[in-house]
C-alpha cells in the first residue's frame, strides 16, 4: 500500500488516466508550467505537451464552456477552476448547459467532463479563497457532485468521476490537501459515485458529515468516546448529489439520533436536505431531534485566525453538539 | 354555499364510457372528501369515484345502469367557500367519442382513481399504499411526539411521562408498552429508544420461557385485500356451475416433444403446454361468443376481443396477466407472448395494458399437480377454464380392427367454471368439447400450427 497527502492522490490520479486515455486533458489556469497553485498537475505539462495541458486565461466562463463543448463532441476534458470562490462566472455554462445535455437531447448526448473545483476555508485565505460553493451544484439535477475527504476516496472517485458520462463537480477541499495522509493504493480501483462511506461505527449518534469536517468529526467522537463513553457513527457522504439516504437512514434507524456537520452555512444546503430525508424517511426511527453543526450566517469566511477559528466548526463544537444530543 | 357539479373520471386513455353501477350516496346525504360516491364499471376497470370535496349531495343526474361519457356530469353537491369555475357538464354524445375536455381547475376535478380500491390483477392500476396507510395510523407528530427542541425555553421541560420521541412512540405501540410505567434514563426522565430496548430485551427473555405462541393478527397487503374483494365480489354475484371434461392429449405430448426445439429456436422460449391449449381456446372462443362475455347490468356483453387472462402466482399474490387478441396470434407468437406476461408477472414487471382487459381466463393449476378443481371467476368474466395435470393413464381405445383394447395415454383433465346467468351446461360442454376436440387432433407431425 502507499501513503500519500491527499493533493498527492488528485495529482497520481489525474496522471494515471491521462496515460490511459489519450481523449483526456486538462484545462485550467497557471496549471502548465506552473503546475497549477496546489500543484495537482506537476511535471503534467512536459510529459504530456501543451494540447493536453492547457493554460487558460482567467476566464472561467470560457474555460466550462470549451469542456463542454469538447466533452460533447467525445472527448473527456477535466477542467480546473483555480478556486472555487471563481467559480461563479461559469455558472451558465455549468448549471444552465452542461447538466442539460443529457435531458436536452433526450440521451442523445452526454457530456462526460469534470471540473475540479479547490475549495473550503481554514486556510487564511479570506473572503476570496475560502468559500464553500456546493450547495449550488448539490442543487442541479444532471450534474454529479463529489467531495471526498481521504487520499484513498479521492482517487477512486476521481477516476469514477473521470470515467463518468456526466458532468461532474469534484470538490477538493484546501485544507486537506496537505493536511490528510492516508493510505491510497496505486493498483487501480474505482469507488462508486453516490455512496457513502461509514468512517467509524458506532451505536449512540450518527454524525452525517463530508470534507475537512469528516476529520473534526473524526476527532470530536474520539472525545467524547474517552470523555462520555459516547460512540458516534460517522457518515462520509462523499457524493452530494445524489445523496446516499440509504446510507444515512440505515444509520439513524440503529441510533435514533443524528447531527449534520459542514462547514458551509446551514440555510439550504446540504445538511438541510440531509434533516429533510432523515425527517421524512427516518422520523419512526427517531429518538430525538435532527441537529446541526454549521458556521454563523454570515457571507463570507472571515480573514481574521480568530474569527476564522470560530466560524468553522471545530472538533470541540462537535463533540459538545453531541453530548447535548446524546443527553436528550 | 356553491354548488359543485361531480364529473366521471376519466381512467384512462381508451376508455370513454362507463355503467353507473351502485350509487352509495343518496341526495340529502353529507359527504366528506374522498367518500366514495358511486360504483362505476367500464371495460377496464371497476372502481368508486370518490368525492371531490366536503359538502352535501344535492342531486344524482344519472340512474343505476346507465351508460355515460367520461367527464360527464353525474352528481350535484353543495359545498362551503367558493368553486372555481367548471366548464359546462358534458352530455353524454352517444357516439362513442369522448367530449373534447378543456383543461379545469384542478380544484374542481374528481379526476383520481380512489388508491387500492377494487382494482389491481384483472384491471386497473394498483399501487402499493401500505406506506401512506402505515403513517396515517401511526401517531401524529407535532402534537405529542418529541417537543423537545434545542431553542431557548423549551430545554428545561420534565415532563417525563408524557414526551415520547417517534422511535419509543412506535416501539411502545409495537409492543404494546406503557411507557410510563418505565424509568427514563433522558433529559428530564425522559423514557429513551435504549429504555424501551432494555425493558423489552428483559421482558420477551422471560416471555419466551413462560408463553405459548399467540394467533397471530396480519394485516393483508393491499393486493391481498383486493384479490380477497375481487373473490368475494364473483363468488356472492355469480351463480358458478362447474363441469370436468377428460381430454386425451397424448397427440399434443407428442407434438410439443417434437417441436420442442424448432420453437425454442424461433422464439427462444420453451414450448409448454400452457400457450398450446390457450391458443386451441382462444380460437374456440371466437365461436363460442357467450363464454366469452360479461354479464353488466342484466345484459350479456358479448366481448369483440378475445382477451384470455392467464392466472399467475406471483410473490405479491395471484396476478393475471392478459394476452390481447389472443384469437389472431399463431401459436409461435402465443409461446412468446405467454411467456413475456408470465415472466412480467413473476418479476413484477407488467405494465398497467398487460393486466386489463381480459375476457377470459386460463387457470393451468396442472403445473402445480392438481387433477381437479373448481375455481372462481374472474369477475366479470363468464368463465374460466382450469388445466389440470397430464398424466398416463391406462384407458379403453379403439382398435383398427373394431375391437378395444387397453393402452397407455397420457390424459389432462379440463374443468369449467361459469355463469350459469349466461351460460347454460349444454353450452359450456359444447365449448369444452370444441377444444378437447382441438387439442385431441394434435399429432406429433402436424407442423402446420
Amino acid at each position: 500500500m502507499t501513503e500519500m497527502t491527499l493533493i498527492e492522490a488528485v495529482r497520481e490520479t489525474l496522471r494515471s488516466e491521462m496515460r490511459r486515455d489519450p481523449d483526456i486533458f486538462m484545462m485550467g489556469e497557471d496549471i502548465g508550467p506552473r503546475g497549477g497553485v496546489f500543484l495537482a498537475s506537476e511535471g503534467f505539462i512536459e510529459e504530456f505537451g501543451g494540447d493536453r495541458v492547457m493554460n487558460t486565461p482567467l476566464a472561467e466562463s470560457s474555460i466550462i464552456g470549451i469542456a463542454l463543448g469538447a466533452a460533447v463532441n467525445g472527448m473527456r476534458p477535466v477542467a480546473e477552476i483555480q478556486f472555487a470562490d471563481f467559480v461563479w462566472p461559469a455558472i451558465n455554462q455549468l448549471v444552465g448547459e452542461a447538466a442539460r445535455v443529457r435531458y436536452g437531447t433526450n440521451g442523445g448526448k452526454t457530456a462526460p467532463m469534470t471540473v475540479r473545483v479547490p475549495y473550503g476555508g481554514g486556510v487564511r485565505g479570506g473572503l476570496y479563497h475560502s468559500q464553500s460553493i456546493e450547495v449550488l451544484f448539490a442543487h442541479t439535477p444532471g450534474l454529479q457532485v463529489i467531495a471526498p475527504a481521504t487520499p484513498y476516496d479521492a482517487r477512486g472517485l476521481l477516476r469514477s468521476a473521470i470515467r463518468s458520462n456526466d458532468p461532474t463537480i469534484f470538490l477538493e477541499h484546501k485544507r486537506t490537501y496537505r493536511l490528510v495522509r492516508g493510505e491510497a493504493p496505486d493498483e487501480e480501483y474505482l469507488e462508486p459515485i453516490g455512496k457513502a462511506d461509514i468512517k467509524r461505527a458506532g451505536s449512540d449518534v450518527t454524525l452525517v458529515t463530508y470534507g475537512l469536517m469528516l476529520h473534526h468529526s473524526l476527532q470530536a467522537a474520539d472525545m467524547v468516546s474517552q470523555t462520555d463513553g459516547i460512540e458516534a457513527e460517522i457518515v462520509d457522504l462523499r457524493t452530494l448529489r445524489p445523496i446516499d439516504a440509504e446510507t444515512v437512514l440505515d444509520s439513524v434507524s440503529r441510533t435514533g439520533r443524528a447531527i449534520i456537520v459542514q462547514e458551509d452555512t446551514g440555510a439550504v444546503s446540504v445538511s438541510s436536505e440531509v434533516s429533510a430525508i432523515i425527517a421524512q424517511e427516518g422520523f419512526f426511527d427517531l429518538d430525538a431531534p435532527v441537529m446541526r453543526v454549521t458556521p454563523p450566517e454570515i457571507p463570507p469566511m472571515p480573514f481574521s485566525p480568530l474569527q476564522e477559528a470560530e466560524f468553522m466548526p471545530s472538533p470541540d463544537r462537535i463533540a459538545a453538539a453531541i453530548k447535548q444530543l446524546a443527553e436528550i | 354555499m356553491a354548488k359543485l357539479t361531480i364529473d366521471m373520471p376519466h381512467v384512462g386513455e381508451s376508455v370513454t364510457e362507463a355503467v353507473i353501477g351502485k350509487w352509495l350516496v343518496s341526495p340529502g346525504d353529507t359527504i366528506r372528501r374522498y367518500d366514495p360516491l358511486v360504483e362505476v364499471v367500464t371495460d377496464k376497470v371497476n372502481m368508486e369515484v370518490p368525492a371531490p370535496r366536503d359538502g352535501k349531495i344535492v342531486g344524482l343526474l344519472v340512474s343505476e345502469g346507465e351508460t355515460v361519457q367520461m367527464g360527464a356530469a353525474i352528481a350535484e353537491m353543495e359545498v362551503e367557500g367558493v368553486v372555481a369555475e367548471q366548464k359546462p357538464a358534458a352530455v353524454p354524445s352517444g357516439d362513442g367519442t369522448s367530449p373534447e375536455v378543456p383543461s379545469v381547475q384542478a380544484a374542481s376535478r374528481v379526476g383520481s382513481m380512489i388508491v387500492g380500491a377494487n382494482v389491481g390483477p384483472t384491471g386497473g392500476e394498483f399501487t402499493d399504499t401500505s406506506l401512506q396507510a402505515d403513517q396515517s395510523a401511526a401517531p401524529t407528530a407535532g402534537t405529542t411526539a418529541s417537543s423537545v427542541g434545542t431553542r431557548r425555553g423549551r430545554r428545561n421541560r420534565t415532563d417525563s411521562g408524557a414526551r415520547m420521541s417517534p422511535v419509543v412512540r412506535r416501539l411502545a405501540d409495537r409492543h404494546g408498552i406503557d411507557v410510563s410505567q418505565l424509568t427514563g434514563s433522558g433529559s428530564g426522565g425522559r423514557v429513551t429508544k435504549r429504555d424501551v430496548e432494555a425493558y423489552l430485551e428483559a421482558t420477551e427473555a422471560v416471555a419466551a420461557l413462560t408463553t405459548k405462541r399467540a394467533d397471530e393478527v396480519v394485516e393483508p397487503s393491499p393486493i391481498r385485500r383486493m384479490i380477497a374483494e375481487n373473490m368475494s365480489r364473483s363468488f356472492r354475484e355469480i351463480p358458478h356451475a362447474w363441469g370436468v371434461i377428460e381430454v386425451d392429449v397424448s397427440g399434443m405430448v407428442a407434438y410439443r416433444n417434437a417441436n420442442l426445439e424448432r420453437v425454442q429456436r424461433s422464439t427462444g422460449r420453451r414450448l409448454t403446454y400452457l400457450p398450446i391449449v390457450l391458443h386451441h381456446v382462444a380460437r374456440a372462443l371466437s365461436t363460442h361468443r357467450r363464454l366469452n362475455s360479461s354479464w353488466i347490468d342484466g345484459k350479456v356483453v358479448l366481448k369483440g376481443a378475445v382477451n384470455v387472462g392467464v392466472a399467475v402466482a406471483s410473490e405479491q399474490g395471484l396476478v393475471v396477466p392478459v394476452v390481447r387478441g389472443a384469437g389472431g396470434l399463431s401459436l409461435e407468437e402465443t409461446v412468446s407472448e405467454v411467456a413475456r406476461i408470465v415472466d412480467g408477472a413473476r418479476s413484477g414487471k407488467l405494465q398497467l395494458e398487460d393486466v386489463k382487459g381480459g375476457t377470459f381466463t386460463l387457470n393451468n393449476t396442472g403445473a402445480l399437480g392438481s387433477i381437479l378443481g373448481g375455481a372462481i371467476i374472474n369477475y366479470p368474466q363468464a368463465a374460466i377454464l382450469t388445466t389440470e395435470s397430464v398424466v398416463k393413464r391406462p384407458v379403453v381405445v379403439a382398435t383398427p380392427d373394431g375391437g378395444e383394447a387397453i393402452a397407455i395415454r397420457s390424459m389432462m383433465n379440463m374443468c369449467l367454471s361459469f355463469d350459469h346467468r349466461i351460460i347454460d351446461g349444454a353450452e359450456a360442454l359444447a365449448f369444452m368439447n370444441d377444444v378437447k376436440e382441438r387439442l385431441e387432433s394434435m399429432s406429433q407431425g402436424d407442423q402446420s400450427r
